[in-house]
């Protein structure tokens, strides 16, 4: 790929530049086929179709409950050209460390094992066997996509809903019951874990997501991938906007894009940035927010970003350690 | 080889001569020394299998399932709550007919607190598809884990099972256990090689949703009609067995004086021992009393308890567990599988030794008591809590 390969999927992404759609300049390897039943606009789709085209057909992938367990399709069908088995809702770390036990018991080298779970499944009811995963060290990438709340029960708040969220448990209301508490960063979490590699990526960013997935398969140890992937159903916008949402989140640094590689942060800088208040309103579940309401979610959006920039600047000095 | 060993290093013993490729292990007391010894076994290069060293028997039973999935022979063992913890990914390993093997030290559940011998961390995992054995002997333990290494795999079975031990009665006390050379072992249980796996070459899902009008009740008819296979191939590989190892397995239940007997008990796990002693004792005062011993708590043996049991007058059921609200669950089952036999005897059931409370010979003595009063004037009492300090009535307070 190119730098100005790049480019183009990027502007690719984003829906076509001036001059008609661009070929994205990734692999036309597909291993997940036309079929799946997720909604129309489903960011979560996009997100699996980049990854598998960046893992290749040496995969093996774990899926819990998630919107991920229906999507491929009813028994015996399966839009996957990839061995795939469903797992209960908080075990995907525990599946994955057990597979890859298995090929480690059989002498096979060469085959991806990746983890695929929601938001819930993952920060909420997983966390257990996800963070066990990552201790004992396995070699697998667990890939959270992230829809920011229970989107396969019908849209109830999870622990990676952001402030201000409306949901079916967050209904607003008369007394203004929207999400309070602050989303939980899975990635902090998991660089306190010391793990050699974890990132945040976008769908808006293919070339980007692709690249930190051939990453992360390199990785001897565990990895821990953090995919933005909008949902038209429950963020209350039209199908054909999610792109457009998912690229919103980053420039307004809503949704920073960066990796930690054995402890060392490298933030992507993009281009253009958006107010904070033009990524809230492009969605109907901060509708209700007041102005000093988003102006606090400015103030503290505004804030990690400046973090994250300094944990950039403090770890570029270390040596990657072994 | 013979060796004096507990039946917690039996079950460790077990693991390695099956040459288990997996083993997700978490501690709990009483089992822990199973899986540390696996661990020595594996760390000293003794036994070549990856020990997963997991967070919770919940991950144990998932990380078990997913390695078989991907088509490695898995082992674990658990306790108790651990047990109990494992329940979801229990019913998961039996529908997804993954043949993991697991040793279960039964414990009883908090609170209050106890550690000590009771059937009900298994009992209660009943309906989630699993074979279950209770053993008497240390030397059922390790012959029972060969045994359902060499069913369970099988095309045609592929479920997983459990192989129980009383808590401290058998994980931590020495007995003589013939332990055969690996080489006999590998000659007798084959190399697991699923035909359905997680393989890259050959790509398919596993566990996808599946409708009402769809496979769900045909699958979940697959495992029932897999444990119908397995009473019987059990039996088959037992005479394998015995030919192999020169020893006998036995059956799915072990008859000990019933078949002229007018009062029967029915237990399971190391009562049996202690009722076999009984057995003997009212015997030599002229009494015709007898035991069976279940073996197999799944599937369960209504057959051949048909069979044992058509002669006598009186059944009673030891049961180191209780459905609160009902009875022993033993004892339901025996009665339910005596209900459509041609003359059924009056039943009466026990519930005994929770929480370790000790079963003496004397106390099974006064059950042989009890059924011959059943058999003479008939049920008064269906269920009787055996040595409660204190009367019913009064220990409730």
């Amino acid at each position: 790929m190119t730098a100005k390969g790049g480019k183009a999927a990027e502007a690719g992404a984003a829906g076509g530049g001036a001059k008609g759609p661009k070929k994205l300049p990734m692999s036309e390897l597909e291993l997940m086929h036309p079929g799946h039943v997720g909604c129309l606009g489903c960011g979560a789709c996009n997100a699996m179709r980049y990854a598998l085209k960046a893992t290749g057909p040496r995969t093996i992938i774990s899926v819990p409950a998630c919107c991920w367990a229906v999507m491929p399709g009813n028994f015996p069908n399966t839009c996957f050209n990839i061995p795939h088995i469903n797992t209960a809702f908080e075990v995907t770390g525990a599946s994955l460390s057990g597979i890859r036990a298995a090929l480690d018991a059989r002498g096979v080298k060469d085959v991806t094992v990746m983890g695929w779970a929601g938001d819930g499944g993952t920060a909420d009811i997983g966390i257990q066997s996800l963070s066990g995963m990552v201790e004992r060290g396995t070699r697998a990438i667990y890939v959270m996509y992230d829809n920011e709340a229970y989107m396969n029960t019908g849209i109830q708040r999870s622990s990676s809903t952001p402030v201000g969220a409306w949901t079916t448990t967050t209904p607003v209301g008369a007394i203004r019951d929207y999400k309070r508490a602050p989303k939980k960063n899975m990635v902090e979490i998991m660089v306190a874990h010391g793990i050699p590699y974890t990132a945040t990526a976008s769908i808006a960013w293919p070339k980007d997501l692709i690249e930190k997935v051939q990453k992360a398969m390199q990785v001897a140890g565990p990895s821990f991938i953090h995919v933005f992937a909008p949902c038209p159903t429950g963020w209350r916008y039209p199908p054909e906007r999610t792109f457009e949402v998912a690229r919103m989140a980053t420039q307004s640094h809503m949704f920073p894009l960066y990796e930690v590689e054995h402890g060392v942060y490298k933030v992507k800088q993009v281009k253009k940035e958006t107010p904070l208040k033009d990524y809230l309103a492009a969605q109907g579940r901060f509708r209700h927010l007041t102005e000093d309401e988003i102006a606090t979610m400015q103030t503290n959006v505004d804030r990690w970003w400046r973090t994250l920039l300094a944990r950039e600047r403090a770890t570029a000095e270390l040596a990657p350690s072994p | 080889m013979k060796k004096v060993i507990t039946g917690n290093y039996t079950a460790s013993y077990a693991a390695k001569l099956c040459r288990a490729e997996v083993v997700p292990a978490y501690p709990i007391t009483p089992q822990t020394s199973i899986v540390e010894k696996i661990a020595e076994f594996v760390s000293s290069g003794e036994m070549k299998a990856q020990y997963v060293k997991v967070e919770s028997e919940h991950t144990a039973m998932a990380a078990c399932i997913s390695a078989s999935y991907a088509g490695a022979r898995t082992f674990t063992a658990t306790s108790s709550h651990g047990l109990v913890l494992m329940h979801e990914m229990l019913h998961w390993a039996a529908g997804a007919r993954t043949p993991v093997i697991m040793a279960n030290v039964n414990r009883a559940l908090a609170p209050p607190w106890s550690v000590w011998a009771d059937h009900t961390d298994s009992i209660s995992q009943r309906d989630t598809g699993w074979i279950q054995f209770y053993c008497e002997s240390n030397q059922e333990v390790l012959d029972t884990i060969i045994m359902c290494y060499k069913v369970c795999e099988q095309p045609d079975i592929l479920l997983p099972a459990m192989v129980n031990m009383d808590a401290f009665i058998l994980s931590h006390t020495s007995e003589v256990v013939d332990v055969p050379t690996i080489e006999q072992v590998d000659a007798f249980l084959p190399r697991f090689e699923p035909e359905w796996k997680l393989d890259p070459d050959r790509p398919m899902s596993f566990g996808s949703l599946s409708p009402p009008a769809s496979f769900y009740m045909e699958w979940r008819y697959g495992i029932q009609h897999a444990m119908d296979l397995a009473a019987k191939r059990f039996l088959d590989e037992s005479r394998h067995f015995e030919r192999h190892f020169g020893r006998p397995w036995g059956g799915l239940i072990e008859e000990y004086r019933a078949s002229d007997a007018d009062a029967v008990l029915v237990a399971m796990g190391t009562m049996a021992s202690t009722a076999k002693e009984a057995v003997d004792q009212v015997r030599a005062k002229g009494r015709k009393v007898g035991l069976v011993r279940l073996k197999a708590f799944r599937p369960f043996p209504s057959k051949e308890l048909r069979e044992a049991l058509k002669g006598a007058k009186a059944v009673g059921v030891m049961d180191r567990s209780h459905t609160f609200g009902h009875e022993g669950p033993l004892f339901s089952e025996v009665k339910a599988a005596l209900y459509n036999a041609p003359k059924r005897p009056a039943m009466a059931g026990f519930t005994i030794g929770l929480g370790g409370r000790d079963i003496l010979d004397s106390t099974v003595v006064g059950l042989f008591e009890r059924l011959h009063g059943v058999a003479e004037r008939g049920v008064t009492k269906e269920v009787e809590w055996i040595d409660l300090r204190g009367a019913e009535e009064e220990v409730a307070r």
